[in-house]
């Protein structure tokens, strides 16, 4: 048991190592997001207006936040697929070490990788204008329920990678992150949406950290009348932990069956 | 002497092709044993099986005396491994490595730092320590992963072709490296393509094809197996490689290997034979380059077995 925490903790320093060799890794993973918040803000965001009245920036930053957390799917992804490509997991499977600590140093060093770009971004959107309004304990618990929606999505990669040894898989998983980005209250209001997709939309795992966050931070654009809507932050709080009860015991099954 | 390693029946399916179909093998300590097989004869899963990375289906399958299907956790605890790549992170430094794959091994900080530098300064890594993996060559790699799995003083080493894709000084580096291990009493067990290897490295050699082990014996056996020397015929002329054949064959009432312009059949146990192939060749009026009378090489005892020489 104590080896379970020592060796995730070893493998967490692998990973850190890594970022101080390769920063390069992050900033582009960083640098995709205030692209991104750049373009929406001063591109198209003239054009875009919020239900209920607010600034669109305003209301922009919290569904950039949920994405980037959600858009560090594949780089778990490929972290995980590099290691196996490369025999390192089968070297760690022949070493007495905890097993689960494999997956879980991942997990702990992709939560630290989101920490940073987080803050990043949290920095990014007090440039553009963008301020949380509510208390300190709301403003905790916003960016709380967004690394919670990460280490969930974190699990969801793990377990992809540890599917596949194919690299165009993760090309696969980057295209489909942008469905699952868009598809959801992230950029624009579900309200302005087609009915039936904008159900669709509100039921995203990532519209309910999104609109949550908005919530808890005092942004605009978060009030609705669905169920859905108006228990964002139970939903924010419900959808990572049924990823995480389906995707960590399935992680760890799959690794435990590697190579059979 | 006890035996390291023991497989006995072990089987393993995947799909409806078995890679191992009666596997039977014996280590005893301190000693390096070869398989020797072509690709796909199932020499990895041998060593995927035996090193605990995958579950055999049936057969019992034992690794320092323990059973890798029952107590993995010990067998791990008593292995090094080497794969077919040199699994170490690219982006560490060679030191950094050892220091991480130490600290898995359950060695404590000091100590796995004390051995990251004797295993450096052993494998000529010293210098180098420091620089990240990736300004490393293929050879560099090796001996660094070799290191990697020496940290924790494995009782049993499983080398899975180890020199793949190194050019020949790396290769020679490679053989020094795991010579100087079995000196410390560790059992290595080394698959290899290259009957070369096997020949230099190994104290008995097993040659495995369609999952399981066809003969099994020291290099000197294995070649004695074959019967009797070789002779040797090596023509200047493409076009009577044919004559050669049935010369060939008439004296030695055998039937002849050929390989680009060299035919050779096993000769038979009399001290004219020389002299009788020289005499036909030359009734027959052949112009030829060579003609010599020499051991069989392992390359030769294994086409024989493996039956790949009459279809070449």
């Amino acid at each position: 048991m104590i080896w379970t925490v020592s060796d995730g903790w070893t493998l967490t320093q692998r990973y850190l190592a890594h970022l101080v060799r390769k920063p390069g890794r992050l900033a582009t993973v960083i640098a995709f997001p205030i692209l991104m918040v750049l373009i929406f803000a001063y591109l198209l965001g003239g054009g875009m207006t919020v239900p209920g009245g607010g600034s669109y920036r305003e209301f922009l930053m919290p569904g950039m936040f949920g994405m980037t957390m959600a858009f560090g799917l594949s780089g778990t992804m490929i972290a995980v697929l590099d290691d196996a490509a490369k025999g390192v997991t089968d070297r760690f499977r022949s070493l007495p070490m905890a097993p689960s600590a494999v997956l879980t140093g991942r997990a702990t060093a992709d939560l630290v990788n989101a920490m940073i770009a987080l803050t990043v971004l949290v920095g990014c959107g007090f440039a553009v204008g963008w301020r949380p309004h509510g208390g300190l304990g709301e403003t905790v618990l916003a960016l709380a329920l967004l690394l919670l929606l990460r280490m969930a999505l974190v699990w969801v990669g793990i377990y992809l990678g540890l599917l596949t040894t194919d690299p165009a898989m993760v090309t696969l998983a980057q295209t489909l992150e942008f469905p699952f980005g868009f598809l959801s209250s992230a950029f624009v209001a579900t309200a302005t949406m087609p009915a039936w997709l904008g159900t669709v939309a509100e039921w995203n795992p990532l519209s309910s950290t999104v609109t949550a966050a908005r919530r808890l931070f005092g942004n605009p654009g978060w009030a609705g009348d669905s169920w859905v809507v108006t228990h964002s932050v139970a939903m924010a709080i419900v959808w990572p932990l049924v990823i995480l009860a389906v995707f960590v015991p399935l992680s760890v099954r799959r690794y435990g069956r590697l190579g059979n | 002497m006890t035996t390291q390693i023991r497989a006995e029946g072990v089987r393993k399916r995947y799909g409806d092709a078995y890679a191992l179909d009666g596997f039977d093998l014996q280590v005893p300590a301190g000693t390096i044993c070869g398989l020797l097989g072509p690709n796909g004869a199932g020499k990895t899963t041998a060593v995927r099986v035996l090193s605990t990375l995958i579950r055999h289906d049936s057969g019992v399958a034992e690794v320092a005396g323990f059973d890798v299907a029952t107590q993995p956790e010990r067998v791990r605890a008593a292995i090094g491994l080497v794969g077919q790549q040199a699994a170490v992170d690219e982006l560490l430094s060679g030191r950094q490595n050892l220091v991480l794959f130490g600290r898995l091994h359950h060695l404590g900080k000091r100590e796995a730092a004390r051995r990251a530098d004797d295993l450096l300064a052993r494998f000529d890594l010293a210098d180098t320590g420091s620089k990240p993996i990736s300004a490393y060559s293929g050879g560099m790699r090796r001996r660094l992963d070799l290191a990697v799995s020496l940290l924790a003083a494995p009782r049993v080493l499983f080398l899975d072709e180890p020199t793949t894709g190194l050019d020949p000084r790396s290769r020679i580096e490679v053989w020094k490296a795991v010579r100087s291990l079995v000196s410390d009493g560790t059992t290595v067990l080394l698959t290899t393509q290259y009957l070369e290897e096997a020949d230099r490295l190994a104290d008995r050699i097993s040659l495995v094809e369609h999952g399981r082990v066809i003969a099994e014996g020291t290099p000197d056996e294995l070649k004695g197996s074959l019967g009797a020397n070789r002779i040797e015929v090596e023509v200047t002329d493409p076009g009577v490689v044919g004559d050669a054949v049935s010369v060939l064959s008439r004296v030695t009432g055998a039937t002849p290997a050929v390989e680009e312009l060299r035919v050779s059949a096993p000769a038979p146990d009399r001290a004219s034979v020389l002299t009788d192939v020289v005499l036909a060749l030359d009734a027959a009026g052949l112009a030829v380059e060579d003609v010599a009378l020499r051991r069989p090489t392992l390359d030769e005892v294994f086409l024989q077995l493996t039956g790949t020489k009459e279809a070449a």
